[in-house]
């Protein structure tokens, strides 16, 4: 990843009204990297695509959107560097594949026709270049959209909620694509409530819930929120776990969870988890399975957002 | 100013009109009621009629043939943005680099052109027709030449208005056919002029039309700015204005 970072947003707030829909938002994305924005529906994610696509302006607060400062004065360079693919597709359905994209193309003023077809072999629609996007798929129809997205080879590529309605072929189909986009050294910025899409795609993701909650690497935002555990599940319970677990190098802490099952409090797995074994197979304990505790992005979710309906309450 | 951006939209919208099967059919059907009604009056009219009731049917006629360049745009035009709204196709259309007075100006072309090849064709067809078919009387009240100079230099200027009107509805309204009836009704006034003219309230002559063409140019140049001011991304996009920070 280059140095430079591509967004740069700082204490952006957008507010209709008396309601606030974005609260001081501030975070940066890195030239190349895939970064999801995730929350909750309500969140302010699309308000936040739509401030930095500056179709609508932030209320305060400022960002720095491909190298240029997020002012009605730069809108239109700011468009022409950054490509936004909305939630619904947006195709003119009376229009074939090839009209649409000929109409974006006129629009970013881009005289090589090649990029039609490159767009189109990139999101492997070549054979349906022809036909009228009303009898598309909605699973063709993202495709179609993405290859909008591509046309002016965008600095910052913006997708709110890509997967949205797909089935799990489609949705499988348009992550391939966005794996490709990474390959290509494209920047993303992808919103979604889509966890599992946010974890096999994003390099950071950021939780949003009105404010930003949380930013960083899965792993990371995993460390912050929990500690870590081994999980030992033995043959017959232990006569006595005290004398296994307590005082061993790296083990903070313990609990039976179940019938031969514990949670170990460690501060580090790799290192905890051999001298655990040793003590357990001293123990004379039939070991049926050690391994560290896994908590996925959906649990670091819910355990923030849950946090925000209990604050609520 | 971009000429590209505003060829691509033109494009695009003529290919979108054209594949419209209610604005074909409206395109179609409505002007021929426009010109088969003033066709059957006239070409009714025996050759000893007094040149004043001749005067009166001809006005009469004419003034149809102005309905049309004032109701055709704003069938068309109403579908400019809240049309692209409800098919979804405003918010990737304004996250491009277009500009509002590129957007507004190029819609406003695809709307005119064949607004006004229309509003031509019909106004032709409906002279030729005289010409050949109609009492000696009738065809020279009809090619009367301020009369002649006031359909072909009107006819643009009404469809230009009708067709900022159209945008301008489509702009605020709603629901395009909210907007179609409000625009078709707010064009109207337009023709108002040119029934003093047709008439004989306000005495033609060519100086006179060339004249209140010039009023209605400027109009139509002032009506672009106001829209351009209506135009509101933001409003377009979340239904609340932009408000400063």
């Amino acid at each position: 990843m280059q140095a430079t970072p591509a967004l740069t947003v700082e204490h952006l707030t957008k507010r209709f009204g008396g309601r606030v829909a974005v609260d001081d938002v501030s975070f940066t994305v890195a030239a190349g990297e895939v970064f999801g924005f995730l929350g909750p529906n309500g969140a302010g994610k699309t308000t936040t695509v739509r401030m930095l696509g500056t179709l609508i302006s932030p209320t305060s607060g400022s960002a720095v959107i491909a190298g240029l400062p997020l002012s009605p004065a730069n809108g239109v360079a700011i468009r022409q560097r950054i490509a936004v693919m909305p939630e619904a597709p947006g195709l003119y359905l009376r229009l074939t594949v090839t009209e649409n994209l000929e109409f974006f193309a006129g629009l970013y003023r881009i005289r090589d026709r090649g990029r039609i077809p490159a767009a189109l072999e990139a999101v492997g629609l070549q054979a349906r270049a022809a036909d009228l996007c009303g009898n598309l798929s909605k699973g063709l129809c993202q495709r179609v959209a993405l290859a909008r997205a591509l046309l002016n080879d965008p600095a910052v590529l913006f997708l709110d909620e890509p997967t949205s309605g797909l089935d799990p072929v489609a949705s499988r189909e348009v992550h391939g694509l966005i794996d490709g986009l990474r390959e290509r050294g494209v920047t993303v910025f992808l919103t979604t409530h889509r966890l599992e899409e946010a974890e096999r795609l994003c390099d950071r993701v950021a939780i949003l819930n009105t404010t930003l909650r949380t930013i960083g690497r899965t792993d990371d935002l995993r460390d912050r929120l929990f500690r870590k555990r081994l999980l030992v599940e033995t043959r017959a319970p232990l006569a006595d776990p005290g004398s296994v677990f307590d005082g061993r190098p790296g083990v903070t802490g313990w609990e039976a969870n179940g019938s031969g099952v514990y949670e170990v409090a460690v501060a580090d797995a790799k290192l905890a988890a051999p001298g655990v074994a040793r003590a357990l197979v001293a123990a004379g304990a039939d070991i049926l399975s050690l391994a560290e505790q896994r908590h996925s992005l959906e649990d670091v979710y819910l355990e923030l957002i849950s946090e925000d309906v209990e604050a609520a309450r | 100013m971009s000429g590209e951006r505003i060829r691509a939209v033109v494009q695009k919208e003529l290919r979108d009109f054209r594949r419209n099967r209610f604005l074909v059919g409206t395109m179609a059907v409505l002007p021929l009621i426009f010109l088969v009604s003033p066709l059957i009056t006239l070409l009714q009219i025996p050759a000893t009629t007094p040149v004043s009731v001749i005067r009166h049917a001809v006005g009469g006629s004419s003034l149809l043939l102005f309905v049309v360049p004032a109701v055709i745009p704003p069938i068309m035009a109403a579908y400019s943005v809240i049309g692209e709204r409800d098919q979804g196709t405003l918010e990737p259309f304004l996250t491009t680099p277009i500009q509002r007075e590129e957007l507004l100006l190029a819609k406003a072309i695809a709307v005119f052109l064949p607004s006004a090849t229309v509003a031509y064709g019909i106004y032709f067809a409906f002279a030729l027709t005289i010409r050949f078919a109609a009492a000696h009387a009738v065809s020279a009240a009809v090619w009367h030449t301020p009369q002649v100079v006031a359909q072909l230099v009107f006819t643009p200027l009404i469809a230009i208005w009708a067709v900022w009107v159209g945008i301008a509805m489509s702009v605020r309204a709603r629901d395009v056919r909210v907007a179609q009836q409000l625009a078709t009704l707010a064009s109207l006034p337009a023709i108002g002029i040119t029934a003093l003219i047709t008439f004989r309230v306000i005495t033609p002559s060519v100086r006179l039309a060339v004249a209140l063409a010039v009023v209605l140019l400027v109009i139509d140049i002032r009506a672009w700015r106001f829209v351009s001011k209506l135009f509101d991304r933001e409003r377009l996009v979340t239904g609340s204005r932009a408000k400063p920070s």
